[in-house]
């Protein structure tokens, strides 16, 4: 590969002539070198790119009064627990409604989404809480749900004691 | 009859076209990177289909680390400044010339106010240890991180708030992040998600 041209002069030259050196180098290494370097950027920059999911609260002091009420049959409760589950009923109240498990596959979560938001059309509200041991993770995964099924009208409600009564319920119905 | 020798090529061949290439782009990926600020604690955010991409002026940035420490930080160095001597003012803490050029440097930070002090005499590279930022307390008996922020945006009130929690981190503690900062009407939230594809077959977003 070296192109370093050794070739010696003739054995009956008496004069000592200057080597003739090639002008070529060897670029394998520096080549290596720099493709190692570039695969180094490359996955280093677009693997962290970061994005950021906008969360509007609404505002505590300034409660409009002329909100409407919800009508049962167009809300839903989702309540995110711990171990990554979830429970869902129909309206608010958990007392009479149906307590149901689910999961954030694909096949979870989003498929009563998108059937409750078929059924109901525009005006489906979806209710969200959490209990203080869910994490981080799965509230983002119950937002970015809303945005997959294109679901404008949710609400991030504290966790109080109706929910925990719920999500008991929940619990015992799928055993 | 005289065999037809093949003749043997050399297989050395012209590299510095592909030298000349790798270099360019080489060159072209160093330049578009962004140095990762020296944070305290590493982060690793959900993922999400969101598609905005992060401001990163006029920010202040909430970590939240898996374990709930809360570490803040705000990245123009003036408002890091101003808040440092506003919280000073307020604890009746007078910070040395050689901690606050300390403080200034500090990309973020995690540390009740009281031991503030003791953190900025610290080498940097002892701040990482395990055990020495216990996490600014935000809760209703200690809000400091409120007071961080409502001095941060004191200086500069059009900075956003950027959420940067971890997965696993407990849903309570950015829900108290949340209480804390709205009451100071702060209603606008922006989480750090990583990037994920959209799902097929979903809803398709309207415009």
């Amino acid at each position: 590969m070296a192109e370093i041209n050794t070739s010696g002069g003739g054995k009956g030259d008496k004069k000592v002539r200057a080597k003739k050196m090639s002008t070529k180098i060897d670029m394998t290494p520096m080549v290596d070198l720099g493709f190692l370097l570039i695969t180094f950027f490359i996955l280093t920059t677009t693997l962290s790119k970061p994005v950021v999911m906008e969360l509007g609260m609404p505002d505590k002091d300034d409660i409009k009064p002329e909100t409407q009420p919800i009508k049962e049959s167009e809300a839903i409760t989702v309540l995110l627990d711990k171990d990554n589950k979830i429970y869902w009923y129909q309206g608010a109240d958990p007392k009479t409604a149906e307590v149901v498990s689910t999961d954030y596959s694909p096949k979870g979560i989003r498929q009563t989404l998108l059937q409750k938001k078929a059924a109901v059309g525009e005006k489906f509200v979806v209710l969200i809480s959490a209990t203080d041991e869910s994490s981080y993770k799965n509230m983002i995964d119950i937002l970015d749900e809303m945005a997959i099924t294109d679901n404008r009208r949710y609400a991030i409600v504290g966790f109080g004691p109706a929910y925990k009564a719920a999500i008991k319920k929940g619990e015992t119905a799928t055993k | 009859m005289a065999h037809v020798k093949a003749k043997r090529h050399g297989v050395s061949l012209d590299m510095t076209a592909m030298c000349d290439v790798a270099f360019l782009l080489l060159t072209f990926f160093i330049l578009t990177a962004k140095l990762r600020p020296d944070e305290a604690v590493q982060v690793t955010p959900p993922t999400s289909i969101a598609q905005t991409p992060i401001k990163d002026s006029e920010i202040i940035t909430v970590t939240v680390a898996s374990d709930g420490r809360i570490f803040m930080g705000a990245d123009a160095q003036p408002v890091r400044m101003g808040m440092l001597d506003k919280i000073g003012e307020k604890k009746g803490i007078t910070f040395t010339a050689a901690e606050r050029d300390q403080f200034r440097i500090m990309e973020n930070f995690g540390t009740p106010i009281a031991n503030l002090k003791q953190l900025l005499n610290m080498e940097s590279a002892e701040r990482k240890a395990q055990g020495v930022q216990t996490g600014i307390p935000c809760d209703s008996v200690r809000n400091e991180l409120g007071d961080w922020v409502l001095y941060a945006r004191m200086f500069n009130p059009k900075q956003r708030i950027v959420i940067k929690a971890d997965g696993e981190a407990q849903y309570k503690v950015v829900k108290n992040i949340i209480d804390a900062l709205q009451t100071q009407n702060i209603n606008n939230f922006n989480l750090i998600t990583g990037q994920e594809s959209r799902p097929v077959g979903s809803a398709k977003k309207k415009e």
